[in-house]
C-alpha cells in the first residue's frame, strides 16, 4: 500500500509520468484492434437476442429433470412449439424457449410441463413476448441513447467546452460499441437487463471521463500565457495525477458488479442479475480503459488544433530546443524561470495559511502562471489584492 | 475559481440537521403498525405482468382519452377478480404509450385471459330488470319479465314514466332514469320469445357475470334470479357475445338485467359527447350513429317505444356490464339521439366516453407477459441481497484496506447512505406505490460502487493537497472545494443519464433508472452534509494530525518524502514535477 503510495505521490509530481498523450497511437491501435473486432463480431455475427426482442415464450420450471424429459413434456402439450430450445440453468431449473405463444397455448404448455414433470403449475414461471415488443423497446432505449448523448454534449460543452465534450462521447461510443461486440462475439445473450447495462455504462464511463476532464480543465487554466507546458503536457499531467484516482474509482466501482455477476451466475444460473452485471463488468472496464487512453488523447488532439494552443506548442518547443537538451531539468529550469515561480509557489501555499502573506510576493503578480496547481490560489491572491 | 471560505462552515450543526432529517425518516419508516419493508416488485415475490400496448386501427393514433378508456375497462376486469393489490398503470402516452397490468401472487389464467379481448359495447334490449341482489322469489317464470323486482336503489323521478306497472315493477337504479329520445315508432323485430330451449350455450364464469346463453331458457333466468351484484361481491364485465343472450349487472352493482342479444353494435356508434341539454334539462349525451347503426336503431327504438317497462329499456353494455339502460320514449330515426337524465357533469363525460371509446377504437396487443413464481421470486430476492451484502463488504475491505482512516469515514458514508435509501424506498413504496424490482435491487448495489466513488475523488483531492505540502487541516478544507465540482458534475451526469433512461423506457429499466436517480441524490446529500463535515471535525482531533499510518494520510505513505509538510517541500515537488513536464 505503501508503495502504491509512494507511486501515488510520484505520479502526482511527475516524477514518475506515463505518456498517455504522447504515444496515443499506442493507444488507439489497440482501440481499433479491439473496435475492428467488435464490428466484425457485429456484422459477421447477429446479436444473439433474447425473446424479449425477437418474440418468444419462455418457461422457467424449477425441476432436476433432464433437458430431454423438459423437451418432451413441451411437445407433449399439443401446441405449435416449433423446435424448442430447452437449457439447464443452474443445478435444478430447466429453461425452455419456444416461439411465441398466445396465452392459451401457454397454458396448455405449462399444464403439459406440470403434469409430465410433477412440478405445480403455479411455481412455472412464463413469460410472452410478442414479437413488435422487441422492436418497441429497442426503438426507445436508442431513442434514450440519442437523447441521452445530445444532453450531455450540451452540457459538458457548458461545463467544459466542446472540443473536450466530443471527446468523451467519442470515448462513450467506443465503450458501447466494444461492449455490443463483445456480445456479438461470444454470443451472450442480450436481454433487457443487458440494455440497461449498456445504458448504465453511458453514465459510468461519464463519470470517469468527467474526474479526468475536471483536472485538466484546472491544470490547463491558463497555460497559455507562459511558454513551458503545452496542452498535451498539462493534459498527460493531469492523467497522471489522477491515475490512481481512476483506478481507485474503478475498482470500487467494479467490485460490487464483480459480487452481483458472482452470485447471479452461482445462485440463479442466468436472468437479470447475469445480464445486467456482465454488461456492467465488460462496459465498465472498458470505461476505465476509455477515459485515460481515449478521451484525453482525441481532446488533446481537438484542442492542439486551436490557434492559441498551436502557439503555445510553438512558444514551447522553441524555448526547449534553444535550452540545454540533455538532462538536468531542474536545473534548467531554475535557469529559465528564475527565481518568479519558488516566489509564486510560496505565495500559493502562503495564501492558505495566511492570506495577509500574499502581499509579499507581489512582485510576482504579472508574472505567467508557473503551473496548473497554483491557479486558483493565484486567482485567490489577485482578488485579495484587490480587496485590499 | 473563487474559493471563498474553504473551511466548512459549521460541521457540527451540519451534522446535527442531517441526524435529525435521518431520525425522522427513520421514524417515519419504522411507525408502529406500518410495515417497514419496502414494497417488492412481482418480480421479487412472484405474480403476473401483462404489458399491453395499443394498436390502433385504421392507422388512427391512440389519444390519451382513449387510452384512459381502455385502462378503465382493464381495472374494471381485473378488479373483478378480487385480486388484492392488482395494479393497472399507464406508461407513456400515444403512440408509444403502454397499459402495465401486474397481479401479485400465483397466476390466474382467467385473468389473463380476459385483459386483452376487446371490450365490447353494445346496445341490447332489456327483457327483465332487477335489484342487483337476488330477489327470493322462486318462480323463474318463462316470460321475459321478471316477476317481482325489488325497489329500484336510486329513486328515478323523473324519466322513468310507469313506476307502477302492473306486471313489471321498473328497476333502472343505475340510469338515474336516463331516457332516450328523438325519433318515431317503427315496430318489426320480434320481442324476444320466452321459449326454453337447450341451455348448451350457457357459460358460467365463477359466479361472476354475464352469464351468456344462445337462448332465453329456464336455465338462464335461472341464473339469471341467482345473480348476485352486491357490491362485496366484485363484479367484472367480460367478453359478451353480441349474439347471445345475457344476464349481468349494472357497472355499479345496483341492478342486474336480462338482455337481448346486441340490437345495435357499439361499433355503429359515430360520435358521443356529453352537453347541457338545450331544454335546460341539465346534462345530456348526445349520439350519432352511422347510416348503419342508424337504421338498427331506427328499427328497434320503434318497437321498444311501444313496450311497456321494463321492456321499453335500452341497455348500453360494455364488456359484458350495463353501463346505462335509458328507456325509449320513441323511435329514434335519423341517427342521432340523446340520452337524458339526471347526469352530473362527470356522469355525463363518463357515460360519453364509454360511447365514444367503449368498443375500443383501439385494439390493445399483449406485449409480453411475465409470470414469476413466488418461489422464483424469493430466490432472485435473496440473490440479490446476497449479491449486495457481498458487494458492500468488497467496498468495504478496500475501502478501509485503502484509505485506513478516512476508509472508516466512507464505510460510515455509505452505511448512512444505505440507510437513507432503504428509508425513502419504504416511504415512497408506502405512499406513492413503488415497488423495488429485482432491476431496481441490482441499481441499488452497483449505486454502492458509484457513492464510494465520490469519495474516492473526495480522498484523492485531499491526499493532493497534502503532497501540494498542505496541513491536514488545510487538505481536507482545500481538496473539498475542487472534488465539490468534480462530484457535482460526475452526478449531474449519472442522474442525466437516470432522467432520460426512467422517461424514455419501460418495464424493468424504469425501476432501474429511478434507482440510479434516487441514489446518485442520496450520494450528493451524504457526500455534502455527512462526509464532508465528518472528515472537517476529523482533521481537526490530534489522532489524524499525528499522521499515524492508520490515519491513511501519514505523509510517509502518501510518497510525501520529509514526513512534515513544509513550504520547501512542496518548492521541491512542484518543480520537480514542472520539470517533468518539459523533459
Amino acid at each position: 500500500m505503501s508503495r502504491l503510495g509512494a507511486l501515488a505521490h510520484n505520479l502526482y509530481s511527475g516524477e514518475v509520468s506515463v505518456d498517455f498523450v504522447g504515444k496515443r497511437r499506442r493507444w488507439y491501435a489497440i482501440s481499433a484492434v479491439f473496435l475492428l473486432l467488435a464490428l466484425g463480431g457485429l456484422l459477421g455475427r447477429d446479436l444473439n437476442l433474447g425473446i424479449e426482442f425477437k418474440g418468444g415464450s419462455e418457461f422457467t420450471v424449477p425441476t432436476s429433470a433432464s433437458v430431454e424429459d423438459g423437451r418432451a413434456a413441451v411437445e407433449a402439450a399439443g401446441v405449435p412449439v416449433g423446435d424448442p430450445i430447452v437449457t439447464q440453468v443452474g443445478t435444478d431449473r430447466l429453461r425452455i424457449q419456444t416461439p411465441a405463444l398466445t396465452p392459451d397455448q401457454a397454458a396448455q404448455v405449462t399444464a403439459s410441463l406440470s403434469e409430465n414433470l410433477g412440478v405445480p403449475a403455479e411455481d412455472i414461471g412464463v413469460t410472452l413476448v410478442g414479437p413488435s415488443w422487441g422492436a418497441e423497446i429497442t426503438q426507445r432505449a436508442l431513442q434514450g441513447l440519442i437523447v441521452f448523448i445530445v444532453l450531455v454534449v450540451v452540457f459538458l460543452s457548458f461545463y467544459f467546452e466542446w472540443r473536450l465534450a466530443i471527446a468523451a462521447i467519442v470515448a462513450l461510443i467506443h465503450d458501447v460499441l466494444i461492449t455490443v461486440g463483445i456480445y456479438a462475439l461470444t454470443g451472450f445473450e442480450v436481454t433487457p437487463a443487458t440494455v440497461i447495462g449498456v445504458l448504465t455504462i453511458l453514465g459510468f464511463s461519464l463519470y470517469d471521463t468527467v474526474v479526468v476532464f475536471d483536472k485538466v480543465k484546472e491544470n490547463t487554466r491558463g497555460i497559455t500565457s507562459g511558454n513551458r507546458a503545452t496542452y498535451s503536457d498539462a493534459a498527460n499531467l493531469a492523467l497522471n495525477q489522477t491515475l490512481v484516482r481512476s483506478i481507485n474509482t474503478s475498482v470500487v466501482a467494479l467490485l460490487p458488479i464483480a459480487a452481483i455477476l458472482v452470485v447471479g451466475v452461482g445462485l440463479l444460473g442466468a436472468g437479470t442479475l447475469k445480464d445486467l452485471a456482465l454488461a456492467l463488468f465488460i462496459g465498465t472496464a472498458a470505461g476505465t480503459y476509455s477515459s485515460i487512453f481515449i478521451a484525453t488523447p482525441v481532446a488533446c488532439q481537438l484542442q492542439e488544433r486551436r490557434p492559441e494552443y498551436q502557439a503555445l506548442a510553438k512558444r514551447v518547443s522553441a524555448r526547449r530546443s534553444g535550452a540545454d537538451t540533455s538532462g538536468k531539468p531542474v536545473s534548467k529550469r531554475a535557469q529559465s524561470r528564475g527565481g518568479t515561480a519558488v516566489l509564486e509557489a510560496e505565495a500559493a501555499v502562503d495564501t492558505d495559511q495566511d492570506p495577509g502573506d500574499a502581499d509579499e510576493g507581489e512582485s510576482t503578480s504579472g508574472v505567467a502562471p508557473t503551473g496548473p496547481r497554483q491557479q486558483p490560489k493565484r486567482n485567490q491572491t489577485r482578488s485579495q489584492r484587490k480587496k485590499r | 475559481m473563487a474559493t471563498p471560505t474553504p473551511q466548512a462552515a459549521h460541521p457540527v450543526r451540519t451534522l446535527a440537521i442531517l441526524g435529525l432529517i435521518v431520525l425522522a425518516l427513520g421514524v417515519w419508516t419504522f411507525w408502529p403498525g406500518q410495515d417497514a419493508t419496502p414494497k417488492l416488485g412481482l418480480d421479487l415475490r412472484g405474480g403476473t405482468q401483462v404489458i399491453l400496448t395499443p394498436v390502433s386501427e385504421n392507422g388512427a393514433t391512440v389519444t390519451d382519452e382513449q387510452l384512459a378508456q381502455a385502462v378503465s375497462i382493464i381495472r374494471q376486469r381485473v378488479d373483478g377478480f378480487g385480486v388484492a393489490e392488482s395494479e393497472v398503470t399507464t406508461q407513456g402516452s400515444g403512440q408509444n404509450s403502454s397499459i402495465i397490468v401486474s397481479i401479485p401472487g400465483t397466476t390466474n389464467q382467467a385473468i389473463l385471459d380476459s385483459l386483452a379481448t376487446t371490450a365490447k359495447l353494445d346496445f341490447r334490449p332489456v327483457l327483465a330488470a332487477q335489484a342487483g341482489v337476488p330477489a327470493a322469489v322462486e318462480s323463474p317464470a318463462p316470460t321475459p319479465s321478471s316477476t317481482d323486482g325489488a325497489a329500484s336503489p336510486s329513486a328515478s323521478p323523473s324519466a322513468s314514466p310507469s313506476p307502477t306497472a302492473s306486471e313489471s315493477p321498473s328497476a333502472s337504479p343505475s340510469d338515474n332514469g336516463a331516457a332516450l329520445s328523438a325519433g318515431v315508432a317503427a315496430q318489426q323485430t320480434a320481442t324476444p320469445s320466452p321459449t326454453p330451449s337447450s341451455s348448451d350455450g350457457l357459460i358460467s364464469r365463477d359466479g361472476y357475470p354475464p352469464i351468456q346463453s344462445a337462448a332465453n331458457d329456464a336455465a338462464l333466468q335461472q341464473a339469471f334470479l341467482d345473480l348476485d351484484c352486491s357490491p362485496d361481491l366484485a363484479t367484472q364485465g367480460g367478453p359478451a357475445d353480441p349474439a347471445l343472450y345475457i344476464a349481468t349487472c349494472s357497472t355499479d352493482g345496483g341492478a342486474k338485467y336480462l338482455l337481448d342479444p346486441a340490437a345495435v353494435q357499439g361499433t355503429e356508434i359515430a360520435s358521443a359527447q356529453a352537453g347541457l341539454s338545450q331544454q335546460g334539462g341539465g346534462w345530456e349525451v348526445q349520439l350519432t350513429f352511422t347510416s348503419d347503426g342508424a337504421q338498427q336503431f331506427a328499427d328497434v327504438t320503434g318497437q321498444l317505444a311501444q313496450n311497456s317497462p321494463p321492456q321499453d329499456q335500452f341497455a348500453i353494455t360494455l364488456d359484458g356490464l350495463v353501463v346505462s339502460a335509458p328507456q325509449v320514449n320513441e323511435a329514434i330515426i335519423g341517427g342521432s339521439a340523446v340520452i337524458t337524465g339526471q347526469f352530473t357533469a362527470d356522469e355525463a363525460k363518463s357515460l360519453a366516453n364509454v360511447l365514444k371509446y367503449g368498443s375500443l377504437p383501439v385494439t390493445l396487443e399483449v406485449s409480453s407477459v411475465e409470470q414469476i413464481s413466488p418461489t422464483l421470486g424469493q430466490d432472485q430476492l435473496d440473490a440479490g441481497l446476497i449479491a449486495g451484502a457481498l458487494g458492500l463488504l468488497l467496498v468495504v475491505v478496500y475501502l478501509v484496506a485503502y484509505y485506513r482512516g478516512l476508509g472508516l469515514v466512507a464505510v460510515a458514508s455509505l452505511v448512512l447512505a444505505g440507510a437513507i435509501t432503504y428509508f425513502l424506498l419504504v416511504l415512497l413504496g408506502r405512499q406513492l406505490g413503488l415497488a423495488l424490482s429485482l432491476a431496481g435491487v441490482a441499481g441499488a448495489i452497483v449505486a454502492i460502487g458509484i457513492t464510494a466513488d465520490s469519495f474516492v475523488v473526495y480522498f484523492e483531492r485531499i491526499r493532493d493537497e497534502i503532497r501540494e505540502g498542505r496541513s491536514l487541516r488545510a487538505a481536507g478544507d482545500a481538496g473539498w472545494v475542487r472534488a465539490r465540482r468534480t462530484l457535482l458534475a460526475a452526478d449531474f451526469v449519472s442522474l442525466l443519464a437516470a432522467v432520460v433512461l426512467y422517461f424514455l423506457s419501460v418495464g424493468s429499466v424504469r425501476g432501474f433508472a429511478f434507482m440510479l436517480g434516487l441514489t446518485t441524490i442520496v450520494d450528493v446529500v451524504v457526500a455534502f452534509l455527512f462526509t464532508r463535515p465528518l472528515v472537517s471535525l476529523l482533521m481537526r482531533t490530534s489522532w489524524f494530525t499525528t499522521g499515524k499510518p492508520w490515519t491513511g494520510l501519514a505523509p510517509d505513505r502518501l510518497g510525501v518524502k520529509p514526513p512534515v509538510p513544509v513550504v520547501a517541500t512542496t518548492r521541491r515537488s512542484v518543480s520537480a514535477g514542472s520539470a517533468q513536464k518539459e523533459s
